[in-house]
């Protein structure tokens, strides 16, 4: 089948390359009227194939602006980005669901922009709604579906662009608890799936810890790599597990650190 | 790689995940209800038909009381009797749809101009500077100015109504559409870049559906300038070889010191000018919101 030889056509690709997403020695500033400020120092991140990267940080580390400038909405003052797999997916905090459209012809717009013939269209986007496990809700309108299953429709719509790199900008922040719990395994589920390479921004540490495997701390104005931690805990985890506690634990404690700095001076 | 066990412990825990799943959904899905016929009779009809008896009875009241001479103040079976009076003669639908025609066609004339304007005010910040506040300051000069020099211009014919009305309906238009664009939410350009709708792409996926619920109020309002350009027109410039509208109709009904007729003559301008909206725009404008779940019920 012809989707059989994409997916080893798109395995041998990702063998070929070492890395989902390259960023070297990225700066960012804003100019404004007091001058310029130093948003993002001089960041340097690779993303490996496959892998799950969270982006950890306080409020005014940038971390939202290091991945718009990885999904290309913005240009770096300095450095560069590099993604081999083309452009980025991209998730936000707010689904982005556009209400003109069902949650189907929502996955079909993003198939359309990426040029996919129009009878393969609805088979695919009804397989990426079987994959966030809402087969049913092809016709349904976005405001008939609730938060949590509006974020697993924007989920296959940015899967819909079959990009190699999935960027997600606190896509779980606006949930409930209980929601954004199940999600958590969603994601862990689809990113296994998939092969999927993922950035993953947050300020929730047990977030960062339940989902990723490797723990990337920014600390604040400007935002500089602080540190990291590779997470070995074997998944699926659980949010409340012993050992994602431990870990988020010293994370926090770590973040409490960059934070108490800003009030030093 | 994961043994067997794993293997089957993680399709049991996503066997726990998707019922977890569904529950939730079920739980929080939004219940969506149509509104029964009676219902929207009780709270949709009965109000303003209470109204207009209202209106009636007391307009009857004054008449019977006397409060002014009955050539300036007619009673209801007057204006009622103009009405079957003109309706038995065979002109009250010709009237009508003289005028109602002439609306239409100049409607759809200003369409056709004011939304192509619209969206190159709105896209390009040079004719947005020069001509965007011309544009929204056209909106408040009241048409009937437009009267004398249109028929100076252009003589009393057809061609001078379409002008008033252009003039008139235009600027409604594009402007409901400028405030459409501008109201896009950042997020969704956004989101439609990241999917790769860029330029005349992005304008048409995302930029117009977007843009749709302003342009339909400006459509709306167009519609409400046009009728009221078209009967100012009307009731300056009458002449016999213009054929007879509402607005002549009025007209006549003040040369004639025929009050009844001139009644008729409000009350007609007045129907059509609901009528349209309720039958074209306001379903239109309803449908598009309450597809984007935008309609709250009350």
């Amino acid at each position: 089948m012809a989707t059989t030889a994409t997916l080893a056509k798109a395995e041998e690709d990702r063998a070929a390359v070492t890395h989902a997403a390259r960023i070297e020695h990225v700066s960012k500033s804003f100019g404004g009227p007091a001058g310029s400020q130093l948003v993002l120092d001089d960041i340097s991140l690779d993303v490996a194939p496959g892998e799950f990267v969270t982006l950890l940080g306080a409020s005014g580390c940038g971390k939202s602006t290091l991945l718009n400038l990885v999904a290309g909405l913005d240009r770096p003052s300095a450095g560069s980005i590099e993604t081999p797999g083309g452009r980025p997916a991209l998730m936000f905090q707010e689904h982005a669901l556009f209400p003109w459209l069902t949650a189907g012809k929502n996955i079909e717009l993003a198939l359309r922009l990426r040029g996919v013939p129009k009878a393969e269209r609805r088979p695919e986007a009804e397989r990426l709604l079987e994959l966030v496990r809402l087969g049913g809700s092809y016709r349904k309108r976005v405001h008939e579906l609730s938060g949590g299953m509006r974020q697993r429709v924007a989920l296959a719509r940015a899967l819909a662009q079959d990009s190699d790199l999935l960027l997600m900008d606190e896509p779980f922040a606006a949930l409930d608890a209980i929601t954004r719990d199940v999600l958590h395994d969603e994601l862990t589920r689809i990113w296994r799936e998939t092969k999927l390479s993922v950035l993953f921004v947050t300020h929730n540490v047990r977030e960062a810890v339940r989902l990723a495997e490797r723990v990337v701390l920014l600390s604040s104005r400007p935002g500089r790599i602080a540190r990291e931690w590779t997470i070995g805990i074997p998944q699926p985890r659980r949010i409340e597990d012993a050992a994602v506690a431990e870990l988020s634990v010293e994370i926090t404690e770590e973040l409490r650190g960059e934070i108490r700095r800003h009030g030093q001076h | 790689m994961a043994s067997t066990d794993t293997t089957t412990t993680s399709a049991g825990k996503a066997d726990d995940l998707a019922g977890l799943e569904a529950g939730l959904d079920a739980l929080d899905a939004v219940q969506v209800r149509r509104t029964p016929v009676r219902e929207v009779l009780l709270k949709k009809v009965l109000p303003p038909v209470t109204a207009v008896l209202l209106v009636l009875v007391v307009w009857q009241l004054l008449v019977t009381a006397q409060v002014t001479d009955e050539f300036k103040l007619p009673p209801p079976s007057a204006v009622w009797d103009s009405l079957s009076t003109m309706w038995l003669e065979g002109t009250l639908l010709d009237v009508l749809w003289t005028s109602v025609s002439r609306a239409l066609l100049g409607f759809l004339m200003a369409l056709a101009i004011g939304t192509p304007l619209g969206l190159l005010v709105a896209r390009v910040k040079f004719v947005r500077a020069a001509i965007g506040p011309i544009l929204s300051g056209l909106q408040s000069l009241p048409s009937v100015a437009w009267v004398a020099p249109a028929v100076l211009w252009i003589g009393l014919n057809d061609q001078m109504m379409y002008a008033v009305i252009l003039l008139g309906a235009v600027p409604s238009i594009a402007n409901g559409l400028v405030a459409g664009v501008d109201q896009v939410p950042p997020l969704f350009l956004r989101a439609g870049r990241t999917l790769g709708a860029t330029g005349l792409r992005g304008a048409w996926h995302i930029v117009m559906p977007a843009a749709l619920p302003g342009y339909l109020a400006g459509l709306k309002q167009g519609w409400a300038f046009s009728w009221r350009s078209l009967m100012a027109a009307e009731i300056i410039a009458s002449s016999p070889e213009l054929g007879l509208g509402l607005g002549q109709l009025l007209e006549n009904g003040r040369n004639n010191i025929d009050m009844p007729g001139i009644f008729l003559a409000i009350i007609l301008i007045l129907l059509v000018g609901i009528a349209i909206d309720l039958l074209i725009f306001s379903p239109l404008e309803r449908a598009v919101l309450r597809s984007r779940g935008l309609l709250v019920k009350s």
